[in-house]
């Protein structure tokens, strides 16, 4: 039997995953998260103390560069063609604030 | 023999030589889509206007003298998760429908650059996120050798356009196989290069420590050729690598001389089709022939990879498709009930399954209290695998593997179970978390007549020792030329065509 996984759980991971799952998709989530993390206990076999985490293949370390617009080419037009939508050269979105 | 037939090389010789023109050679790719899209869908977009426009710029600039590289007015087609300006890039997905990105990704300018014309933009598993293409948003690819089955993918879309010879070449992304173990269904070249080689600037952002753009080509020298035109180190993406050397078709010798190369005894067992392990074992013997020396080893470790895999490359999805919240491109939900709403309800309509469920899951091992128990301790798995690997290549320059356990599936047959799925994945991940480079060339035909791919995976860097293992393999493969109907090698020197020997249409 696969590992348990709560509603609470699927309710707080879809919170930080910004999704809204129907009552169908939240047990299907149930099910195959618990089906994968089942699976991917497997890594608890390894030793894996001392090791260092290796979250790059190569070492990457900050680049640094001048506060320059640079490169792009594409003009604001280009770029608010694809807003779902504008107004007077911007992105427009629900009101969030209420500065009353 | 039509054009498309020909390989991306032998199509640029005849343009320079003023026996094709750029123009000709995008209309055949044009007409050759009209006739097989039909069947096949490798395509979510073609772009007649842009590619004829294109294509009569580059004949200028050929005849001019001003471009004279080998791939000058050679149809591409591009998957599309590559941004191309002025043309639409989906990722397959419901969330980019009609998104037309401003910009190109560094590679195709690269390609641009190099004279190569874009005929249309490949389907793909939605957001690369698959083994099948069947997660698309737009429909299922089918595999030219039978169209019953899966091309594989993600990138089924640039494998299927080049097995159908709809197009001289394609360009895909592999984060865990996607062009290695399509390229094996479809019986097509494919090669992912050392990670940072090609610079992701443009390509929409899977799993961005695993993500790499490659070639898929006829053959092992287009890949050479394709890889030269598109590498680069560029400042727009910080993780990509000044090479010390982009010279690959240098490497393009019929000698495997001093090869040694690495037979994985963990590659090789439980799990593999016995036809495909026959014939990926050939290709040890063929290089033996040419004075490679192989012997099997234990790789160790293998096991893991899958689930350090899926760990990993879902946290990173789940970081990065948190930019798709119906603000400044793609889908936007039509009801919502302020901002917060407006962003679930846009991606929860937006993504589809498989999407979803590998965004839940990354957001599960990189929340509070599991972040260590899963998403660090399958970062120190990965530092394993590439210490076994490291070990691996102080004794061998070449690793041979299988792409896949099995030639390609039935259509609806795999999507059920995740589990069983990402097993798939299982001969072509490591190369993923370890950053080395991979090709898989086709090495023979399973007795329902589908493809067999063989991989051989080579050290970070070390791209021409297995483009000359490739290409060595290529010259002396026997079934190079076979189509599924004749049986038989058809005598040409191009790779195999599907239809070839089914009298089916040539352009």
């Amino acid at each position: 039997m696969g590992k348990t996984i709560s509603d609470e759980m699927i309710e707080h991971v879809s919170i930080l995953a910004q999704l809204e799952l129907s009552d169908e998709e939240k047990e299907q989530a149930k099910a195959d998260m618990g089906r994968m993390l089942d699976y991917i206990d497997q890594l608890n076999e390894l030793d894996t103390a001392g090791v260092e985490p290796m979250a790059h293949v190569f070492p990457v370390e900050n680049v640094f560069r001048e506060d320059v617009a640079a490169g792009a080419g594409a003009c604001r037009e280009e770029i608010l063609a694809n807003a779902p939508k504008s107004r007077d050269g911007a992105f427009q979105v629900p009101k969030t604030v209420d500065i009353g | 023999m039509g054009l498309m037939d020909l390989t991306a090389a032998e199509l640029g010789k005849k343009i320079r030589a003023g026996e094709v023109s750029a123009v000709e050679a995008a209309e055949e790719a044009l007409a050759r889509a009209e006739v097989k899209e039909g069947q096949i869908h490798a395509y979510i977009s073609l772009n007649p206007d842009y590619a004829l426009k294109r294509a009569k710029q580059v004949q200028k600039q050929i005849a001019d003298g001003t471009l004279s590289g080998p791939l000058a007015g050679v149809p591409v087609a591009v998957k599309d998760n590559i941004c191309t300006r002025g043309i639409p890039t989906t990722c397959a997905s419901r969330m980019l429908e009609g998104f037309v990105p401003p910009y190109s990704a560094r590679a195709v300018e690269n390609l641009e650059k190099a004279g190569a014309v874009i005929i249309g933009k490949t389907n793909m598993d939605e957001f690369a996120m698959g083994s099948t293409t069947e997660t698309s948003a737009f429909g299922v690819t089918r595999n030219p050798w039978n169209l019953e089955h899966v091309p594989g993918g993600s990138s089924g879309g640039s494998c299927a356009a080049v097995a159908a010879r709809e197009v001289s070449f394609a360009l895909a992304s592999d984060t865990g196989g996607s062009i290695r173990q399509p390229s094996a269904f479809c019986g097509v070249t494919g090669l992912k290069p050392t990670y940072g080689t090609v610079s992701r600037y443009g390509l929409v952002a899977y799993g961005s420590s695993l993500d790499q753009i490659g070639p898929v080509a006829k053959d092992v020298t287009d890949c050479a050729a394709v890889l030269e035109a598109i590498a680069s180190w560029d400042p727009a993406d910080s993780t990509s690598v000044k090479r010390d050397s982009y010279d690959f078709t240098g490497a393009l010798k019929d000698d495997a001389k001093g090869l040694r190369i690495g037979i994985p005894r963990d590659y090789f067992g439980a799990g593999l089709n016995p036809e495909v392990k026959e014939a990926v074992l050939r290709v040890a013997w063929v290089l033996e022939e040419k004075g490679a020396a192989a012997e099997e080893f234990d790789l160790s470790l293998v096991q893991y990879a899958i689930p350090a895999y899926y760990v990993i490359a879902c946290a990173e999805a789940s970081s990065n498709l948190a930019r798709f919240d119906g603000v400044k491109y793609g889908y936007r939900a039509a009801e919502y009930a302020g901002l917060h709403s407006m962003y679930k309800k846009t991606r929860s309509e937006g993504f589809g399954p498989e999407v979803k469920r590998r965004i839940m899951l990354g957001s599960f091992v990189l929340s509070s209290g599991y972040y260590d128990a899963y998403y660090r301790k399958a970062l120190q798995a990965r530092t394993l695998i590439r210490q076994a690997f490291d070990s691996a290549f102080a004794r061998f320059d070449v690793i041979l593997a299988p792409a896949a356990p099995s030639a390609a599936p039935r259509l609806g047959e795999s999507l059920d179970d995740p589990v069983r799925m990402y097993l798939g994945d299982i001969y072509t991940i490591s190369a993923n978390l370890a950053g080395l480079p991979a090709i898989t060339v086709p090495c023979g035909m399973d007795s329902a007549g589908l493809p067999i791919g063989a991989q051989l995976i080579g050290d970070c860097f070390e791209e021409k020792k297995i483009l000359r293992a490739a290409y060595a393999f290529e010259q002396a493969a026997e079934y190079a030329g076979r189509s599924p109907a004749a049986g038989k090698p058809a005598g040409e020197k191009t790779a195999a065509a599907p239809e070839a020997g089914k009298g089916g249409a040539q352009g």
